[in-house]
């Protein structure tokens, strides 16, 4: 059942919103996650994604989560495994397009291990909107025909009071908490995104709390004399997180395009052995690695300083 | 003649069936070669917009998604994703461009699963922006390798919406996006019927004949009475196109 407008309003009314440091570890801001929340991603498929926080809530054996995020790669994949979530949310769920459907994901949800939710990109994007809007809904003029709507008892349709048309109604959606990588946040949690923004905003106003992985700390002079850059406000903020590197082998606009001979290695062994392949992958990248800079260290150096020379090219011309 | 293989031919057909000046949503793969090779071609003023993407990128490097750094370089804007998908319920985008699992006589298409949502056989990745595209885009474009087990009567699920049961169907459920205009395949050109709304075959590529469409389609497709035949590529339209996917990612031999 979503919860109340009231209650999700006093959720915000009742946190901490001042203007303070938020500087913690890993650890720590992942600890904000309790077993059974709605957990929301930002970024989209294999771009900035909020991967060490990922693996960090994977590492913390969090459980019964509900998942969401606008496109799903290969984090979902991860996430189904490691059994962190039973239900995913999304609207295409797979490592790519040149890469095939997902195998393990094929296994779950075929298996009914887990619940793939699937909405549209857009209908999924204006639920997060109504939900940081404090609204409980927006009509709109998709999904309508389709087999989708019957497969979702939440999907509602309407017929405009003012002009009579027939619209779908797609309810709110209010994650839990928000977990989001960005290139630059202050110590107080205003964040300055580059590139594509993807859903991050609104799932920023959507949710309980925010956790925000960063490629770097800067300082809150730094936002000041570019406030025009800013796309979430410190009070949206709960955790701030420095984790350079923190989407790989994901990209990171500007930064870092993704590690594809790593993608490359995950897909074959995901697709090879099926969900066997992704424990291994697990034990091996997730488990084992003392620190998430451990993890990095696992990688090679050649694909990323590749991926860090093509991420930055955006610069050079 | 030129020798060319299944997927390049479908690629510069759907080229050509884009025009200058359009704005055009395009899905990673076949629909962007096509969009890139047109603007190389004829439409240099064609502008591309990806669900999650930038406004009119002038791509070098080919993107692997529509929502990578790649898929942004050059942009004129970087929207937020729901504001990119709003310009599509607003009116603004001409033509869709997309692939799919299966495509009915009525246009159509299932990315979502082979057998029930229930019981698949084959869960597949989902609508993704399809879904949008097919409720809103002014029309849209399909283009698919012709198979019968990819054309068939009725699609195991409508994720986006064609024409649904034909007729009046489509209209009568409110979607305001105008549906699918044309199916580009590497054997012709289909496109609907303007009071059934069923797909008819109107041109065969050049070498295919009528009997071989109608073999390779799962429903009975009627046959225009001024059935075309196509120019076949041009070493032009053959070179820039090949130029475009160098490691042959998607532009390899056989089906696609």
């Amino acid at each position: 059942m979503p919860r109340s407008y009231k209650e999700l309003r006093e959720v915000i009314e009742n946190k901490d919103r001042g203007l303070r440091e938020k500087v913690m570890s890993l650890t720590e801001a992942i600890h904000l996650i309790q077993d059974g929340d709605h957990v929301a991603a930002g970024g989209c498929h294999y771009s900035r994604t909020p991967m060490a926080a990922i693996w960090e809530l994977i590492r913390q054996k969090k459980k019964d989560l509900v998942y969401s995020r606008s496109i799903s790669s290969t984090e979902g994949d991860l996430l189904l495994v490691a059994e962190a979530t039973k239900h995913v949310i999304t609207s295409w769920f797979s490592p790519g397009v040149t890469w095939g459907v997902s195998r393990a994901m094929r296994h779950y949800i075929q298996e009914k291990l887990a619940i793939y939710e699937e909405w549209s990109h857009m209908s999924l994007g204006l639920r997060y909107r109504a939900g940081a809007m404090g609204i409980p809904f927006i009509p709109t003029r998709v999904m309508l025909g389709s087999d989708l709507f019957p497969r979702l008892p939440e999907l509602k349709e309407m017929e405009c009071p003012y002009t009579g048309e027939k619209l779908a109604l797609v309810p709110a959606l209010n994650p839990n908490v928000a977990i989001l990588h960005t290139q630059r946040c202050d110590p107080y949690g205003n964040v300055q995104s580059e590139g594509l923004p993807f859903m991050d905003q609104d799932i920023a106003g959507a949710s309980d709390k925010v956790i925000i992985t960063t490629e770097r700390i800067i300082s809150n002079d730094q936002v000041r004399r570019s406030p025009d850059r800013t796309s979430i406000p410190f009070f949206q903020v709960d955790a701030v997180v420095e984790v350079p590197y923190g989407c790989l082998p994901h990209e990171c606009y500007g930064y870092y395009e993704p590690d594809f001979s790593h993608m490359d290695y995950y897909v074959k062994l995901m697709m090879g052995k099926g969900p066997e392949g992704v424990k291994e992958y697990l034990d091996q990248y997730v488990y084992a690695p003392e620190s998430w800079t451990d993890y990095l260290e696992m990688l090679k150096f050649g694909d990323i300083l590749r991926a860090t020379t093509d991420g930055r090219s955006v610069y050079n011309d | 003649m030129s020798d060319y293989n299944p997927a390049e031919l479908t690629v510069i057909m759907g080229s050509r069936a884009l025009q200058d000046g359009q704005i055009i949503f395009a899905g990673a793969g076949l629909p962007l070669l096509s969009a890139i090779h047109a603007q190389k071609m004829h439409a240099p003023s064609l502008a591309i917009l990806f669900e999650v993407g930038g406004v009119a990128p002038r791509i070098t490097s080919l993107p692997r998604s529509t929502n990578e750094a790649r898929s942004v370089r050059r942009s004129v804007a970087t929207p937020a994703t729901i504001d990119m998908m709003l310009y599509l319920q607003r009116g603004f985008v001409d033509v869709g461009f997309l692939g799919g699992a299966q495509i009915d006589r009525h246009g159509n298409i299932n990315s979502s699963c082979i057998g029930t949502l229930e019981k698949p056989k084959v869960r597949l990745p989902g609508s993704g922006g399809a879904n949008d595209i097919a409720s809103s885009a002014n029309r849209v474009f399909i283009i698919s390798y012709h198979e019968k087990r990819r054309f068939v009567e009725k699609v195991d699920f409508v994720t986006s919406p064609g024409f649904l049961e034909g007729g009046q169907a489509r209209e009568k459920t409110g979607l305001m996006g105008g549906g699918v205009e044309k199916v580009i395949t590497n054997l012709g050109i289909m496109e609907f019927d303007k009071n059934s709304r069923s797909m008819t075959l109107t041109a065969v590529h050049p070498g295919i004949t009528e009997e071989e469409v109608r073999e390779k389609t799962g429903f009975e497709l009627p046959v225009a009475e001024d059935l075309k035949t196509t120019t076949p590529p041009s070493e032009e339209e053959l070179r820039s196109l090949r130029a475009l996917d160098p490691e042959k990612r998607y532009l390899k031999a056989g089906d696609f």
